[in-house]
C-alpha cells in the first residue's frame, strides 16, 4: 500500500505543475505592462524596469515561466505592494485561518452528509427521506453568502448567541472556546452546500449497494439487519463517497471566499477579495496557488483513504 | 393454475408495491411543476421589465432612503440611496438571468466543441485536450474565476467570462464521453466512407446526437452559474455601479444589514427562488430520464421477503422424514401494475442427507422458489402470496423476523452462484467467516478464527491460516466458492440451499466443488436443495429431481428414473440438450421457442406452444400434477412413459 501512496504522491507532481502553468498563463493575460500592474500605478520607472528585468518580461513566454517557477520554488512569491511585506508570509498566515474554517466545514459536511444520506436511503420514501431530499435541494440552491447574512441577523444580532464576525474577540479573547464561538456560524454556512451534495450521493450509493449480491449473502448468514446496513452496506457505499468528499474540499475552499467576506474571517478568501479590488496581483497569485495546492493535497488524502478502505485498489 | 415465470435471476425491474413509488413520482412531478411555474414567472417578469409601470431603478432620492417594504408607492421599500427596490429587483433579475444564461451558452459552446473534437479525434488530440481540462478541474472552481477576474479587472462582463471558463470542463467531459462512443458507431463509419469531411461528420452526424446531453448539462449548470455570477457581484467583482444585478444589490445591502436588513434579504431571496426553481425543474427532468429510477434499481429491498398470503394452509403435518417441507409456495413480483407470478404453487420436501435438484431454464422460477424459503427474494418487488414452508414443522412464513435471522446461516444456509459478487469485496475472507460464526455463536474472536481455520481445512483449502487474510478478489473462483461453502457449514446446517453454485466456475473446478459438496453433505448429514439448469450437474449430485417450467414443477422423480425415462416432453427436451456429461458449452435454449411470458400465461399447459406432442386438450384447461409411480409425478396428459393410445 505504501508503494501505491508513493505512486499517488508522484502523480500529484504533474498536477501541481499544471496548476502553476495555468496560474502563469492567467497572469500573462494582464492587459498592458505587467510590471506596472504588479507594482501599482504609483511605482517609479526605475522600480518598474528593475522588476521587468527580474521577471524576465523581455524574454519569450516559456523562459518567463521558468524564471517565475524558479522564484516560486525558492519560496519567493514576490512582495505585496499594498501590505509592503512578502506575499508568502501574508499568505501562510491567512491560510491557517482558512484551514481552520474549511477543515471544520469539511468535517461537518462529511458527518452530516453521510448521516443524512444513509438515513434517507434506509427509510426510503418515508417522510424522513422526503424531508431530507427537500432540505438537501434547498441547501444546494441557497446562495451561501446570503445564508450567512441571515444567520448573522438571527443568531448574532437578534439572539446574540454568537459573534457576528471575526475569528477572536478583540478584547480578552484568543482561547479555544472563543475561537469555537466565532467559528460556529461561518463553518455551518460554509458546510451547507457540500452537505447537500454528499447527502445526495450517499443516498444513491447506499441504495445501489443494498441491491448487491454480497448484501444478500450477509443476510443469508443471519447477520442482523443493523450490521447489514451500517457495516456491510455503509462501508461499500463509503468507497464511492470518499472521492466526492475530496472534490467537495474544492468547493469548500472556494466557498470560503464568500463566507470569509461575510463573516470577516481573516483567511485567504477575504484576503483575495481585498487583493483583487486593490489590484495587488502578486498577492492574488500567491493566494490562489496555495489554496489550489491545498486542494490537490485534499484530493490526494481522499485517494489514500479510499485505498485503505478498498483492497482492490491496492 | 397455469402460472408463470418471471425474471428469476434479476427480479429488479420496477419499484413496486405501486403506491409509495407512484406517490414519490407524483411528488417529484409536483415539485418539478412548481419549479417550472416559478422559473417561468421570473423569466416572464424579467422580460416584461420595460413594459411594467416601474420607477427608474437608478434614480436616487435621498429623502426617501431606507423605506421599509409595503411603504406607499414602494412595495418592497427603498435602498440606501432611496431607489425603489422592487424596480431594482426586477431589473437586477434581468441582468442576473442574462449573465447566467450567457455564461451557460459560452461554456456550453466551447466545452462542447472541445468535447466533440476530443471524443471524435481520439488519440493524441484527445489526450492533450483532456489533460488541459483536468488541469483546470484541479483548481477549486471559484478560485480560478477569481484569478481571471483579478487579472482582467472587476466588471460584469469579466465575471461572466470567468464563470463561463471555469464551467467549460463540465461540458467538455460530458460531451467527450458521448462523442467517443458515437465516433465508433456504424453510421459515422458510413458517413466517412461516403467521403464526408471530418467537420461535416462532426457537425452533421455527431452533433445532433449529443445535443440532448448538452442541453441536460446546461440545465444542471445554469443554476450554478447564476449563483456564482451573483457571488462575484456580491464580492464587488462583478456588476459595477450604477449597473446592478442581484448579487451586487445583495452586496450593497450587506453594509446596512443591521439597520435595514430588507435591502439585502430581498435580492438574496430572489437568487434563491431562481436557483431553487431551476434545480427543482432539473431534478424532475433527471428523475424522468434516469433509467435507474425508472427501473426501480434504486429501490431499497427490505431484510426479508414480504409475506402476503391470505391464510396459512390447514394441513401442517410435514411429510414423513422431511426436514424441509414446502407446500403450495407462490411468489409474485409486481412491477408497474403488472403481476408476475414467478412461482405458482410448488411442493417440495428435503430429507436429511438428501439432495433435491430443481432444474429448469433461466426464468423458470427455480431460484425464486429456493430464495423464498428463507425470505431472500427482494421486497420490493417480490412477495410470497401463498403456501407454507415447514422447517422441522415450524412455519417459516409465519416466523418473526428475528427467528428467521436466527435460522439463516445456522439451520438453513445458502451457497450462491457467483462467488465474486456474493462475497463482500472490502472484507477479508477471515472477517466474513468469523462474522458468520459469531452471528449465531457467542464465541470470542480468537475462537471464531480457529473455527474458521477448521472450516477452510474442511473445504480443502491449503494454508487456511494464511488464506483468512486474503480478500475475495485475491482468490480464484473455485477457492471463493469453497469459502462460501465453508461459510454455509459454519453452524452444522441441516439444509443447504445452493443456487447454481457451480455455474460461474469452469468445468474442472465445477467437478471438484460438486464432489466436495457431495462428501460434505454425507459427513454432515445435511439436506441440499440444489438449483441448476444443468442435467450434467444433476446426475453428479442429486438424489431426486424436480423439473420446473413457468413457475411450476412439471415432473418429479429420482435422478435415475428421470434421466433414463423422462415422462414430460419438456424434461426429455432438456435432457436432449445435454449430449455428453462434462461438456462445458451445453446450452438449454436449444429448445425451440421461448418460455411463456411471465405475466400472461396460457390457460392450459404452459409448455404446449413448444411441445411437439401438444394436442387440443393440452390447451383447454390447467393440467394437474399426477402421480404415476413411487414418488414420481408429471404434469402432462400425454406423457412419454407408459405410452398407450396417443402419438
Amino acid at each position: 500500500m505504501s508503494a501505491y501512496i508513493a505512486k499517488r504522491l508522484l502523480a500529484a507532481i504533474p498536477v501541481l505543475f499544471g496548476l502553476t502553468i495555468i496560474v502563469f498563463l492567467i497572469m500573462a493575460m494582464i492587459p498592458g505592462d505587467p510590471a506596472t500592474a504588479i507594482l501599482g500605478s504609483y511605482a517609479t520607472p526605475e522600480n518598474v524596469e528593475r522588476l521587468t528585468r527580474q521577471l524576465g518580461l523581455d524574454k519569450p513566454l516559456w523562459q518567463q515561466y521558468f524564471i517565475w517557477l524558479g522564484n516560486m520554488l525558492q519560496g519567493d512569491f514576490g512582495r505585496s505592494y499594498t501590505l509592503n511585506r512578502p506575499v508568502i508570509d501574508e499568505v501562510l498566515e491567512r491560510f491557517s485561518a482558512t484551514l481552520i474554517l474549511a477543515g471544520t466545514s469539511l468535517l461537518l459536511c462529511s458527518v452530516f452528509g453521510l448521516i443524512a444520506g444513509v438515513v434517507s436511503a434506509v427509510r426510503q420514501y418515508s417522510w424522513v427521506d422526503k424531508t431530507v431530499t427537500f432540505v438537501v435541494l434547498v441547501g444546494i440552491s441557497v446562495p451561501s453568502f446570503w445564508l450567512g447574512l441571515l444567520l448573522i441577523l438571527v443568531f448574532a444580532v437578534n439572539l446574540k448567541w454568537f459573534p457576528a464576525s471575526g475569528m477572536y474577540a478583540i478584547y480578552g479573547g484568543g482561547d479555544l472556546p472563543d475561537l469555537l464561538k466565532h467559528l460556529f456560524l461561518p463553518a455551518i454556512t460554509l458546510a451547507v452546500v457540500a452537505t447537500g451534495v454528499i447527502a445526495r450521493l450517499t443516498r444513491t450509493a447506499m441504495l445501489e449497494v443494498l441491491r448487491q449480491d454480497f448484501i444478500r449473502t450477509a443476510r443469508a448468514k443471519g447477520v442482523t439487519e443493523n450490521k447489514v446496513i451500517y457495516k456491510h452496506a455503509f462501508k461499500a457505499a463509503l468507497v464511492t463517497v470518499i472521492p466526492v468528499i475530496g472534490i467537495q474540499a474544492g468547493f469548500v475552499l472556494g466557498g470560503a471566499v464568500y463566507i470569509e467576506t461575510v463573516f470577516q474571517w481573516p483567511g485567504i478568501g477575504s484576503m483575495l477579495v481585498k487583493a483583487i479590488s486593490t489590484r495587488d496581483l502578486l498577492l492574488v497569485q500567491g493566494g490562489v496557488l496555495v489554496v489550489a495546492a491545498a486542494y490537490v493535497l485534499f484530493n490526494l488524502a481522499a485517494d489514500v483513504v479510499q485505498t485503505i478502505l478498498d483492497p482492490r485498489l491496492r | 393454475m397455469a402460472e408463470a415465470t418471471s425474471t428469476a435471476i434479476k427480479p429488479v425491474k420496477r419499484a413496486s408495491s405501486g403506491r409509495p413509488n407512484t406517490l414519490a413520482l407524483l411528488l417529484n412531478n409536483t415539485l418539478a411543476t412548481a419549479g417550472l411555474v416559478v422559473f417561468g414567472l421570473i423569466v416572464l417578469i424579467a422580460l416584461a421589465a420595460p413594459l411594467l409601470p416601474l420607477p427608474d431603478p437608478d434614480v436616487t432620492a435621498p429623502a426617501n432612503r431606507l423605506f421599509r417594504p409595503l411603504t406607499e408607492g414602494h412595495l418592497l421599500g427603498t435602498d440606501a440611496l432611496g431607489r425603489d427596490i422592487l424596480s431594482r429587483l426586477i431589473w437586477g433579475t434581468r441582468v442576473s438571468l442574462l449573465v447566467g444564461i450567457s455564461a451557460t451558452l459560452i461554456a456550453a459552446f466551447f466545452g462542447s466543441l472541445i468535447g466533440l473534437v476530443a471524443g471524435y479525434a481520439g488519440g493524441r488530440v484527445d489526450t492533450l485536450l483532456m489533460r488541459g481540462i483536468d488541469m483546470v478541474m484541479a483548481f477549486p472552481y471559484i478560485l480560478l474565476a477569481l484569478a481571471i477576474v483579478a487579472v482582467l479587472g472587476p466588471g460584469l462582463l469579466n465575471a461572466l467570462y470567468a464563470i463561463a471558463v471555469v464551467n467549460i470542463p463540465f461540458f467538455a467531459r460530458n460531451i467527450r464521453g458521448i462523442a467517443l462512443g458515437l465516433s465508433r458507431r456504424e453510421f459515422v463509419d458510413a458517413a466517412r466512407l461516403s467521403g464526408k469531411s471530418n467537420a461535416q461528420i462532426l457537425f452533421i452526424e455527431v452533433l445532433p446526437n449529443v445535443l440532448p446531453v448538452i442541453i441536460i448539462t446546461m440545465s444542471t449548470t445554469i443554476g450554478w452559474m447564476i449563483l456564482e455570477t451573483a457571488g462575484l457581484s456580491f464580492l464587488g467583482l462583478g456588476a459595477q455601479p450604477p449597473q446592478a444585478d442581484l448579487g451586487s444589490m445583495l452586496g450593497d445591502g450587506r453594509k446596512i444589514l443591521f439597520t435595514a436588513p430588507h435591502v439585502s434579504i430581498i435580492p438574496g431571496l430572489m437568487i434563491f427562488a431562481l436557483v431553487m426553481s431551476i434545480n427543482l425543474l432539473g431534478d424532475g427532468v433527471r428523475d424522468v430520464l434516469d433509467p435507474r429510477l425508472k427501473s426501480g434499481a434504486l429501490t431499497r429491498p427490505v431484510a426479508r421477503t414480504a409475506v402476503t398470503r391470505e391464510n396459512a394452509p390447514q394441513d401442517m403435518t410435514p411429510v414423513a422424514g422431511a426436514i424441509l417441507d414446502v407446500r403450495g409456495l407462490k411468489t409474485e413480483f409486481r412491477f408497474g401494475g403488472q403481476v408476475y407470478k414467478a412461482v405458482g404453487g410448488v411442493d417440495m420436501a428435503v430429507r436429511r442427507g438428501e439432495c433435491l435438484g430443481i432444474v429448469g431454464e433461466s426464468g423458470s422460477g427455480k431460484s425464486v422458489s429456493a430464495m423464498s424459503i428463507m425470505g431472500l427474494v427482494p421486497t420490493p418487488p417480490g412477495s410470497i402470496t401463498g403456501g407454507v414452508a415447514l422447517l422441522k414443522g415450524e412455519d417459516l412464513f409465519a416466523a418473526s423476523d428475528e427467528r428467521i435471522r436466527q435460522l439463516r446461516g445456522s439451520a438453513v444456509s445458502h451457497v450462491f452462484q457467483d462467488p465474486l459478487s456474493t462475497l463482500h469485496p472490502l472484507f477479508t475472507v477471515g472477517d466474513q467467516l468469523v462474522e458468520a460464526i459469531q452471528a449465531h455463536d457467542p464465541v470470542s474472536k480468537t475462537q471464531a478464527r480457529e473455527k474458521a481455520i477448521d472450516l477452510l481445512t474442511m473445504v480443502r483449502i491449503p494454508n487456511p491460516a494464511e488464506r483468512l487474510k486474503s480478500y475475495p478478489h485475491e482468490l480464484s473462483g473455485g477457492m471463493r466458492q469453497r469459502v462460501c461453502i465453508a461459510m454455509a457449514l459454519a453452524h452444522d446446517a441441516q439444509i443447504i440451499i445452493a443456487d447454481e453454485p457451480t455455474t460461474a466456475l469452469d468445468v474442472t473446478v465445477q467437478a471438484q466443488v460438486l464432489s466436495l459438496m457431495n462428501t460434505l453433505r454425507k459427513e454432515h448429514d445435511a439436506g441440499i436443495l440444489f438449483i441448476t439448469h444443468d442435467f450434467g450437474v444433476v446426475s453428479a449430485i442429486c438424489d431426486r429431481v424436480a423439473v420446473m417450467y413457468a413457475g411450476q414443477f412439471v415432473e418429479t422423480g429420482t435422478t435415475e428414473e428421470i434421466l433414463s425415462a423422462p415422462a414430460h416432453p419438456y424434461t426429455a427436451k432438456l435432457i436432449d440438450c445435454v449430449p455428453v456429461l462434462g461438456q462445458p458449452d451445453r446450452r438449454l435454449d436449444a429448445i425451440e421457442g421461448r418460455p411463456p411470458v411471465v405475466n400472461n400465461l396460457p390457460v392450459g399447459c404452459a409448455f404446449a406452444a413448444r411441445c411437439p406432442r401438444a394436442q387440443e386438450d393440452c390447451r383447454a384447461a390447467p393440467i394437474p400434477l399426477t402421480e404415476f409411480g413411487e414418488g414420481r409425478t408429471v404434469r402432462c396428459i400425454h406423457p412419454l412413459t407408459g405410452e398407450t393410445t396417443d402419438v
